[in-house]
Formats: structure tokens, C-alpha cells, sequence
């Protein structure tokens, strides 16, 4: 009951909705809601880590080739563009907490625009691998896993050839599931965004930014290990 | 128990809106149970069909009856319906739905948008499987083991595949919202170990939803990729792995059988303190044994791989923590037995149902060990032992907890009470139907007939007529609560707030309970299952 | 993150600074050869900017403990799956299935 009546002034907010007792709690609960959804995208990818894990430690060298072909300068390009995301989110969440409007605006289109900026430059990449693959003719440079991939173009022998193939199955998978979160996150910013342009955050409610900050950390973080065990494998 | 002549109150969740709009865009965590209810009625109604199908085969051993790819599907079907959308959401969807709100003292879950979100998602799921399995059918067995399904099967793989990852994801959203409710909703003075164990059951099974499901949901996702695109992280001419295929499915899997029983054991501890009319035995080690097999559970799952191809040494070590995993689930049955010692039994269907649980769970526990024995699994694996063992628990412990749940909870959640001799009748054409229709498969899996087999020796048919004739009459078993239930629904005689006298916040308030559950907060200030003072009074704003 | 905290935006330029020094190590030090070393050092460098995004990024250093919980439970999960799994690729005798 002393609850209900220290937060009665809270009881009033807008955003607060029927079923909690205060804002507070509310705010609690979205935000352990959130850590709890990541939980769950951590065993979600890391199924394919765990895959990964395994046919590395079978075949060393498939993968060893298999990741001297990617380009470790676009990697490493799109791996400092996501950390930037990642600071400018930060940045964001920290406008709202001090009531700064046009910052969290502006530091959420930011966010959406290095965003962006990563999933230009993996489509580029993709391209490069799946455009060979289209069509009819010889296929050189084929990386799609399957009928019409073309092993020559990695100077793979014999025994490796399946091999490789699983490693860019791998590659495919899990920079794509990666690159699916990102394309949700997306209009997602940009709902909050929008909200923030119309006011709706200050430093007494910003829950939403707070927990599509915390979404947007964790797919940067997926990629913090994706680079190293995708791009950087052996020595160069 | 009052005696006064009642009527339903004037006020309730069901009569806040009668159309359509009123269920399908509601948020209220009740009607969402119910539409669940519904729902994993009708899925459970599939799969026994197909359950039907497959003991009308096995009536004659030269496979006689259908064609082996027909037999093929319909196992498959009965797997594949029954474990994801049957009995994975079965209590937690339902009675947790329904519940918890109520047992904490919360006015609805963290999250009701997403509760309705994640009913919407199941029935998508659902709708796509049933159109996969009815369109060309699904002959893998629920278990998709590669790289059959990935190459060789030619059937709707990749559809059924892609429904069970949606309805993945349904369960997640649920065990999601449960954990942040169970955290963060409790009523002022509602401890942590004041908690009723039918909440620290669902807490424990929320922890399995969140961190297994999302494993089966990306292996399942790659099955459909391999299908779609060729992949190959499974296919042996590339290098695949299909013993890895079982590892990541199977690390999911096992830890789902204890998603499916540990609510059904949170049911079974709350009516046999009620029936009882005693304080359980050992609150403490049931909720720590609830969140130890939540634990331990993740790591067992090689068992079911001792014979594919599996080191040796991995499989002892999985053996040793299989046997571990025994362990708090026997801490639960003694705990249970030991409430009854001196209890006041009362002898009513749900308490009738706690009773077939603990036999046929304990049948169904003690059975496992043989099969996490490295030596004797040998034997025993892929025979009918393991599928007389799994549905003994399954349904003997698992089933037997939901229907006690809903004849405990029935009053509660519709007003009204159903004709208690029909439910006394059902139980027992469902224990001894259950009985006549799996014991026998003991033997058979003993004796040595292969699980999945269209066509078995001559030898062993009296024993599957015998189970055969045994499933009939567990199907008329189920028919009855499902015509008396919903009879009472319409004509049942209103129940009054608390017709079990049982403890717990659920029982203070009305029956049917207010849209918005209670009107001011409630203060919780006594023992859980304190049956030694009398039953708190309905709370009356 | 507490209601009540708010970091110091210069808390959040010193870890940006910090996570693109690591890169920029995690790149360099795939120039030379150290054997297995260089997975155990691209995997040690993957997880010190992981830590320092989930402390401060994600404020989990401000975070009450269940938060805590949460993060350490999805990555205890993760280890196990990984880790008994590999008893058993570890502990095979023969290889996986050769390419014909």
C-alpha cells in the first residue's frame, strides 16, 4: 500500500501502464525483459559458434583458406563503423537521461546511419560472392555453397573442397543472421527516433532508448567475434 | 468449504466484451490462457489421431493395415504435434498464463502485449506445421535426424521445419514474461520462499525455454537452410557432421522434456498439500530441485546419443550426469509422499490424478535408469522400452498434472464447478487405459521390437492389441473431461470464491476473478500451505 | 542501468577509444604467426571489447545484480554446449568423414 501512495505522483504518467504500480518498476522490468531476450539471442547464435567451433578444430586449413579470401580491410572498416554505431547509441541514451531532445534525435540517426554504412559494405561483399553463382555459364568465383560453387578460385585442393564449403555455409549463416538483426533494428531506431523528435523522453521516462540501446550493443557485439573468427583466421 | 447457495459475481473477465475483438486483441492474461486452452485442445486432438492411426497399424504385424511411408507420417505427426504444440506449451500457456498473475498478487504478466504476441506466433507456427504435415506429410520422426531430412527425405521438410521455429519462439516470449513478472510483480511480503511452488516450478521451466530454445530454433533454421540452399553443415560428402545435427537438436530436446514436467510436478505440489489438508513436506528442496533439474537438465542430452557414433568417453560422462539429474526429481516424489503421511486425505479427482502421478512417474523415472546405463541402453535404445519409458512420464506424469490442474483450477477460472463423479470416472478409465496401453511396450522394447517399425514378428502381436485396445480406451477417457468441462462451462453449479478451501492468493479472489484481478494490492504476511489456520476470506474492496 | 546513474559521456569516448585500439591490436597481431596463440589472443581481445561494451555501453557496471545473473547464465549456457561437445570431438578416435 506505502507503495501505491509514494508513487502516486508517478501514477499520472503518461507511459506508465495500468498493470505496474510505478515507473520504476516498470523501467526494471523492461530492462531485465530486454537482458532475458539477449540471453536467448546468445544460445541463438551461439548454435552456430558452437558449429563453428567444431568443424574449425576438424578443418583448419579449409577455413585458413577459406578466410584469406575475404577482405580483412573491409572487416576491419565495417568493425570500426559498428563500434562507432555503438558510441553514438550510447551517446544517445545518455541525451535523453539528461533531457537533451535534439541530441537523442540526432545521435539515433547516426546510429541508424553507421548502420547503414555496415550493411552497404556487407552487401557489396555478398554481391562479390553470390553474383557469379547467377545464371547460366562458368560460375568463376562462385561462393555460394552447393552445385555451382567454384573451389579453383581459392586454390583448394581435392579432400579440402567440402571442407571450404562449410566454411562459408558458416560465413553466409552467421554474417547473415547477423546482418537480419541489424536490417530489424533499423525501423526500430527509427520508431524511436521519431518519438524523441516528438517529445516523448526525458530524463524521468526513456526506457525505450534504454533497451534499444541494450539490442543494439549486443548485435555489435556479435560482431566484435564474428571479425576475428571470420576474417582474421592464420596468420596473414 | 462454504456451504451458502451462490451465484456468479456480478463482475468478471469474461464478461468484458463478448465479440471477437474482445479475445483476439485482448491483453488480459486470462483470456489469453484460454485461448490457449483452446488451442493446445485442438493440436492435442491432432496429435491423438494421429496416435489412432499408428496403433491401428501396429493391430497387425505384416503392416497390412497402410502403407510403410503412410506409418512413416503418421509417427511422425504424433511427434511432431505432441511434443511442440502440445506439451511444450500445454500448463505454462494455460494454467501459468492464467495464474501467475493471480499467485503473486499482480494485476497481469510484465509483458501482456507480448503474452498475446507470443499466442498469435504459436498459432502461426501451428497453422504452417498442420499445412506442412497435412500437404505431402513429414516421415524424419519429430526428431529430423540428418541427413535424411537434409538430402534424402522428400517431403515438407523445410515448411515444418520453418512452423516449429515460429512456435519457438512462442514459448520463448512466455518463458520471457515469466521470469520478469516472477522477479519484479510480487505483492508486498510475497518472498521469494513464500512463493507458491506451482511459481517456482514455472520459474524453473522459464529458465529452459529462454537459454535451450533459441539452440533448436538456429539447428532447426540450418536443417531448412540445408534443405533450401544446399549448406551442407550436416551432409557427409562435405565434411558434415549428422552426430552434430543430434548434438545441437538434442541439447534443446532433453532439456524440453523437463519443460514439459516441471509445471505438471508444480501442479501435482499444490493439490496434494490442498487434498491433504497439511503443510508440504520440504517446501525448500522442492523449489531448489525444481531449478537443479532446470540446470542439470542442460547436461545430460548425449544420452540419446550413446549408440550413434558418440566417443565412448563422452558418453561415460553423460551417463554419470544423467544419473545425476535423478536425483532432485526423487527429491520431489519422497518430498510429495512424505506431505501425505498424516494428511487429511481428500479424496476428489484432482487429488485422484496427484496419485496416478506419482505412480506412473515414478514407473517412468526408475525406467530411465536403465536407459542411462551405457550397457543395458545398448539394448534397450530404439526399442519400444525407451517409447514405453518417455510416455509414462509424459503422459503418465505430465498429462495426469495438467488434467489434475484443470479440475483443481476449474472453479477458479469459470465459476463454476463439474459433476465431480464424471471426473472420478474419467480418471480411472484414464489410468487403467494409459496402463493397458504402455506397460505392454515395456515388454515389447524388452523383448526387442525396434521403436518406428511398420512391421514387427508375429510374436509380438497380442501385446500390441493389447496396447492398441488399451489407446481406445484411453481415448474415451479423454473425451469425457473434455464434454463434462465444457458442459459445466454452461450449466455447471457456480463455485464461490474458494470451493477447495486452498491457500494461496488466487483463492481470495471471486470466481470467476475481476478483469484487473484485485482491487488494492494484497499483503502477503503468512506461510505458504499454512492448512493449520483456516482459509483467508475473500478480499472484498 | 539504475534510474538514478548517468555516465559521464566521456566515460563512453575513452571505451569507443579502447574498443578501436583492440581492433586495431586483433588486426596487427594476425601479421604474424604464433601458432594457436593467435585464436587465443583474437578470442582474449574478442572478449575484453565484449566486457567493456556490456559494462559500459550497456551500463551492466551499474546494474543490479540480477542483471548480473542474466549475462552469466547466457554465457555459462553457451560454454557448456560448446564445451561438451567438444568431449566428445576431442575425444574421438577417428576423423570426421573424409571427402571422397
Amino acid at each position: 500500500m506505502s507503495e501505491l501512495a509514494a508513487h502516486a505522483g508517478e501514477a499520472h504518467h503518461e507511459a506508465l501502464q495500468h498493470h505496474f504500480t510505478s515507473l520504476e518498476q516498470q523501467r526494471a522490468a523492461s530492462s531485465l525483459g530486454m537482458w532475458v531476450f539477449i540471453a536467448q539471442e546468445v544460445l541463438f547464435f551461439g548454435g552456430l559458434f558452437a558449429t563453428y567451433t567444431v568443424y574449425r578444430h576438424a578443418y583448419p586449413e579449409a577455413f585458413s583458406a577459406g578466410s584469406h579470401h575475404l577482405s580483412w580491410k573491409i572487416g576491419f572498416f565495417n568493425t570500426l563503423v559498428l563500434i562507432g554505431s555503438s558510441l553514438t547509441m550510447a551517446l544517445g541514451v545518455y541525451s535523453a537521461a539528461i533531457g537533451k531532445k535534439n541530441r537523442v534525435v540526432g545521435f539515433i540517426l547516426a546510429t541508424i546511419l553507421l548502420g547503414s554504412v555496415f550493411l552497404g559494405v556487407k552487401y557489396f561483399e555478398y554481391g562479390e560472392k553470390i553474383r557469379p553463382c547467377l545464371g547460366d555459364g562458368p560460375h568463376t568465383g562462385c561462393l555460394v555453397p552447393g552445385a555451382r560453387f567454384d573451389a579453383a578460385s581459392l586454390h583448394v585442393k581435392g579432400a579440402d573442397l567440402g571442407h571450404v564449403q562449410i566454411y562459408f555455409s558458416l560465413y553466409f549463416a552467421m554474417t547473415g543472421l547477423h546482418a537480419l538483426h541489424m536490417i530489424i533494428g533499423v525501423p526500430i531506431l527509427l520508431t524511436i527516433a521519431y518519438f524523441a523528435w516528438r517529445g516523448r523522453y526525458g530524463p524521468e521516462y526513456h526506457t525505450p532508448v534504454e533497451i534499444v540501446g541494450l539490442y543494439w550493443h549486443f548485435v555489435d557485439i556479435v560482431w566484435i567475434f564474428l571479425f576475428p573468427l571470420l576474417y582474421l583466421i592464420g596468420a596473414h | 468449504m462454504t456451504s451458502e447457495s451462490r451465484t456468479l459475481p456480478a463482475d468478471h473477465y469474461l464478461k468484458s466484451g463478448w465479440d471477437l475483438k474482445s479475445w483476439l486483441l485482448t491483453t488480459d492474461h486470462k483470456r489469453i490462457g484460454l485461448m490457449y486452452l483452446v488451442s493446445i485442445t485442438l493440436m492435442f486432438a491432432i496429435g491423438s489421431i494421429y496416435a489412432g492411426i499408428v496403433r491401428w497399424n501396429l493391430l497387425v504385424p505384416n503392416g497390412s493395415q497402410m502403407s510403410a511411408e503412410a506409418y512413416n507420417k503418421a509417427f511422425t505427426g504424433h511427434g511432431v504435434v505432441m511434443v511442440f504444440f502440445f506439451l511444450i506449451p500445454s500448463i505454462p500457456a494455460t494454467l501459468g498464463n492464467f495464474l501467475i498473475p493471480l499467485m503473486i498478487g499482480a494485476k497481469d504478466l510484465a509483458f501482456p502485449r507480448i503474452n498475446l504476441l507470443s499466442w498469435y506466433i504459436y498459432v502461426i507456427g501451428a497453422a504452417l506445421t498442420m499445412y506442412a504435415l497435412l500437404t505431402g506429410g513429414l516421415e524424419t520422426g519429430w526428431t529430423f535426424y540428418t541427413p535424411y531430412s537434409t538430402v534424402f527425405a522428400e517431403s515438407n521438410v523445410a515448411v515444418a521445419a520453418v512452423g516449429i521455429f515460429i512456435a519457438g519462439f512462442s514459448s520463448i516470449l512466455t518463458g520471457l514474461n515469466f521470469i520478469v513478472t516472477i522477479h519484479k510483480m510480487r505483492a508486498p511480503g510475497l518472498t521469494w520462499f513464500r512463493l507458491p511452488l506451482f511459481v517456482w516450478a514455472h520459474y524453473a521451466t522459464a529458465i529452459i525455454q529462454i537459454l535451450g530454445t533459441p539452440v533448436v530454433a538456429i539447428t532447426i533454421l540450418l536443417v531448412a537452410l540445408e534443405r533450401l540452399f544446399h549448406f551442407g553443415f550436416f551432409d557427409p560428402n562435405r565434411g558434415g557432421d549428422p552426430i552434430l545435427f543430434q548434438h545441437l537438436f538434442w541439447f534443446y530436446s532433453h532439456p524440453a522434456v523437463y519443460i514439459m514436467i516441471l509445471p505438471s510436478m508444480g501442479v501435482i505440489s499444490e493439490i496434494v498439500t490442498c487434498f491433504s489438508r497439511k503443510r508440504i513436506f520440504g517446501y525448500s528442496f522442492i523449489a531448489m530441485s525444481s531449478l537443479a533439474i532446470a540446470v542439470i537438465g542442460f547436461l545430460v542430452w548425449a544420452h540419446h546419443m550413446f549408440v550413434t557414433g558418440l566417443s565412448v568417453y563422452s558418453a561415460m560422462v553423460f551417463s554419470a550426469l544423467t544419473y545425476l539429474v535423478a536425483v532432485p526429481s526423487a527429491i520431489k516424489t519422497f518430498n510429495w509422499t512424505a506431505t501425505l503421511f498424516r494428511g487429511s486425505v481428500q479424496w476428489d479427482t484432482p487429488m485422484i490424478y496427484v496419485f496416478c502421478f506419482i505412480g506412473l512417474f515414478l514407473i517412468g523415472g526408475l525406467t530411465g535408469l536403465f536407459l542411462g546405463n551405457l550397457g543395458t541402453d545398448v539394448h534397450l535404445t530404439d526399442t519400444y522400452f525407451v517409447v514405453a519409458h518417455f510416455h509414462y512420464i509424459m503422459v503418465g506424469g505430465a498429462i495426469m498434472g495438467y488434467l489434475g490442474g484443470l479440475h483443481f483450477w476449474w472453479p477458479k477460472i469459470t465459476g463454476r464447478k463439474y459433476v465431480e463423479s464424471w471426473g472420478k470416472v474419467s480418471s480411472l478409465l484414464v489410468f487403467v487405459g494409459f496402463n493397458l496401453t504402455f506397460f505392454p511396450q515395456f515388454v515389447l522394447g524388452y523383448l526387442g521390437m525396434p521403436r518406428r517399425y511398420w512391421s514387427y514378428p508375429e510374436e509380438f502381436q497380442i501385446l500390441n492389441v493389447l496396447s492398441t485396445a488399451g489407446a481406445t480406451i484411453l481415448g474415451f477417457g479423454y473425451l469425457f473431461p473434455f464434454s463434462y468441462l465444457t458442459h459445466s462451462v454452461f450449466r455447471g453449479e457456480p463455485a464461490g470464491d474458494n470451493p477447495w478451501g486452498a491457500k494461496g492468493l488466487e483463492w481470495t479472489t471471486q470466481s470467476p476473478p475481476k478483469t484487473h484481478n484485485f482491487d488494492a494490492v494484497p499483503v502477503v504476511d503468512e506461510e505458504p500451505y499454512d492448512y493449520a489456520s483456516p482459509p483467508k476470506e475473500t478480499v472484498r474492496v | 542501468m539504475s534510474s538514478e546513474h548517468v555516465v559521464s559521456w566521456k566515460v563512453y569516448l575513452a571505451v569507443f577509444l579502447a574498443l578501436v585500439a583492440l581492433t586495431v591490436i586483433t588486426v596487427e597481431v594476425t601479421g604474424h604467426d604464433f601458432g594457436p596463440f593467435n585464436l587465443v589472443v583474437a578470442l582474449a581481445v574478442a572478449v575484453t571489447k565484449a566486457t567493456l561494451v556490456v559494462l559500459y555501453f550497456m551500463h551492466a557496471r551499474y546494474s543490479e545484480r540480477l542483471t548480473h545473473v542474466v549475462i552469466a547464465s547466457s554465457v555459462a549456457f553457451l560454454v557448456i554446449l560448446v564445451f561438451l561437445l567438444l568431449t566428445d570431438y576431442l575425444s574421438r578416435p577417428w576423423s570426421l568423414v573424409a571427402v571422397g
